[in-house]
């Protein structure tokens, strides 16, 4: 049992000051701009929308740079921010085979149509430290243009390739009204796949590679293959009570990650590939991978697989897998136990005490 | 063609047209409006029904790209509603939190709706905004068509 503490307020107001001092770190280095933190630590802004679960750069930016980089803390910040907002209503579902590309690989189908688009990527770079970015002049030379754009048509690999139904089809169920949603209630178990992958989309990126890792070292293997990965911009519709029709509002940055995994049948299904789906906010790519590995361990037990490995077990992942929860719940370690340790303190010692008179008894 | 079916059609058109420059306002930059707004010959005055106020759009994938939905994450979205002296009501909506942006998206919205105006500002604001955001969608398209590669598949010697 926790009990509350008082006093200490001072304490705590200059340990407030402090913290901003050293956020601010020596003022003779100019103040970090939201700007420079939304360009030049795009990756962080990304995180931190796909977990804090809400899409807003320069928010997401503003809470890089009031919890010093700490991507864990940034993501509270922005999941507090949120309750204070209303809620408008529900977007009309995305269409990811209507993205403009920025990037699109597949690591199973060599020839696509549209072409295999590396765009910005980390993969291929020899992950050498690149001592001229440690200078005041950091202007590389212009990315290659193409001489034309890419099709507008670049339809979703697994859609367009699904030979002969090798890979299962993801069809919307016709007879299914409504979307679990985490922020007005409970997980719930057995948790429906909207469940699911809404917990994942939040999840803890390290707590889900971790997961999705050990199903590729046999925790529940399922011989994963990257389908696709894509990365671009998508319209956001929204149907207002007042007008009555869709109306665009925005566009948002995705990553999709498409996997395909071998299954060698049930009774109820037949030998084919299954598949496993991973979407986040900005450029997300190993989110996305790792998610699409976790949806597809979790889908386990309706393909009638052993669900025996930790991926697998539905309550074991999506109970642990929000770093805001985890963070609060292990940090709440921190504060004072005063009253819970002393009576801890009194218990050990009668037992001690118990053990000592039984020992002279002997 | 029934009367009833030509209207029928005719507000159905009106509809598309409608849902059209609404996302382009939506799409644009709040500065691009702000400009435009400064260059109307007789700014229209107008009152806000509701808003400008900042809230959210919850965004929706679904499983597989094609399956189930499913709740993503939320989006910060603004709305205003305006409506002009004459009693148009014009409706704005725009991600982000720019509230300016959204009352003049609502504003713009207004006139658009009224067929004396809706020519010129067709060609004066919703033509070169589309063109401006066709041109950045194009230049990064290229961008992305400069990375376009070809594997090749190499046969695994036997020695």
């Amino acid at each position: 049992m926790y009990v509350a503490v008082k006093g200490g307020e001072r304490a705590i107001l200059n340990s407030h000051k402090l913290l901003d001092e050293e956020r601010r770190g020596d003022p003779r280095v100019p103040t970090l701009g939201l700007n420079q933190i939304e360009q030049q630590l795009g990756r962080a802004v990304d995180r931190v929308m796909t977990e804090g679960a809400l899409y807003d750069r320069h928010l997401a930016a503003l809470a890089i740079k009031q919890a010093q980089g700490d991507l864990v803390e940034a993501i509270f910040l922005l999941r507090a921010y949120r309750t204070t907002l209303p809620r408008f209503g529900y977007g009309v579902a995305i269409d990811t085979a209507a993205m403009a590309i920025r990037r699109r690989i597949s690591a199973t189908f060599k020839d696509l149509p549209g072409g295999q688009v590396l765009g910005a990527t980390f993969d291929y770079t020899h992950r050498l430290l690149d001592f001229s970015l440690a200078g005041e002049h950091d202007s590389p030379p212009a990315a290659a243009v193409g001489p034309a754009p890419l099709d507008a048509a670049m339809p979703r690999v697994v859609d367009l390739l699904n030979l002969e139904g090798l890979i299962e089809e993801e069809r919307p169920d016709p007879a299914k009204d409504r979307v679990s949603d985490l922020t007005r209630e409970p997980l719930g178990f057995p948790a429906p796949r909207d469940m699911r992958l809404q917990n994942l989309a939040r999840g803890d990126e390290g707590f889900l590679l971790g997961l999705g890792y050990s199903t590729q070292r046999g925790y529940g293997r399922n011989h994963p293959f990257a389908g696709e990965i894509r990365v671009g911009e998508v319209a956001v519709a929204f149907v207002p009570e007042e007008l009555g029709f869709a109306i665009e509002i925005g566009e948002v940055t995705l990553t999709e990650c498409q996997m395909i995994n071998q299954f060698k049948g049930s009774k109820s299904h037949p030998p084919q590939f299954t598949r496993g789906y991973g979407l986040a906010f900005g450029h997300s790519e190993r989110k996305t991978m790792a998610m699409a590995l976790v949806d597809r361990a979790l889908r386990g037990q309706e393909l009638g697989e052993d669900g025996e490995a930790p991926a697998q077990d539905a309550e074991f992942v999506l109970y642990h897998s929000d770093n805001v929860e985890a963070s609060g719940f292990v940090q709440h370690l921190k504060l004072p136990h005063y009253v819970d340790f002393q009576s801890e303190l009194v218990m050990v010692r009668a037992m001690r005490a118990a053990q000592g008179e039984a020992a002279a008894d002997d | 063609m029934t009367i009833e079916q030509s209207n029928g059609n005719s507000a159905a058109a009106e509809t598309v047209l409608r849902q059209h420059w609404i996302s382009v306002l939506a799409k644009a930059n709040g500065r691009a409006l702000e400009l435009a707004y400064g260059d109307l010959a007789e700014p229209p005055s107008h009152e806000r029904l509701r808003g400008p106020e900042t809230g959210m759009v919850m965004v929706r994938g679904r499983a597989g790209g094609s399956g189930d939905p499913f709740n993503l994450g939320e989006m910060t979205v603004t709305r205003c509603t305006v409506r002009l002296a004459d009693g148009q009501v014009g409706h704005g909506y725009v991600a982000g939190r720019d509230k300016r942006h959204a009352e003049l998206a609502a504003l713009f919205d207004a006139l658009l709706q009224d067929p004396a105006r809706r020519p010129s500002l067709t060609r004066s604001l919703i033509e070169p905004l589309l063109a401006t955001q066709a041109a950045i969608l194009a230049e990064r398209a290229r961008k992305a068509a400069a990375t376009k590669v070809e594997f090749f598949t190499m046969v695994r010697g036997e020695s």
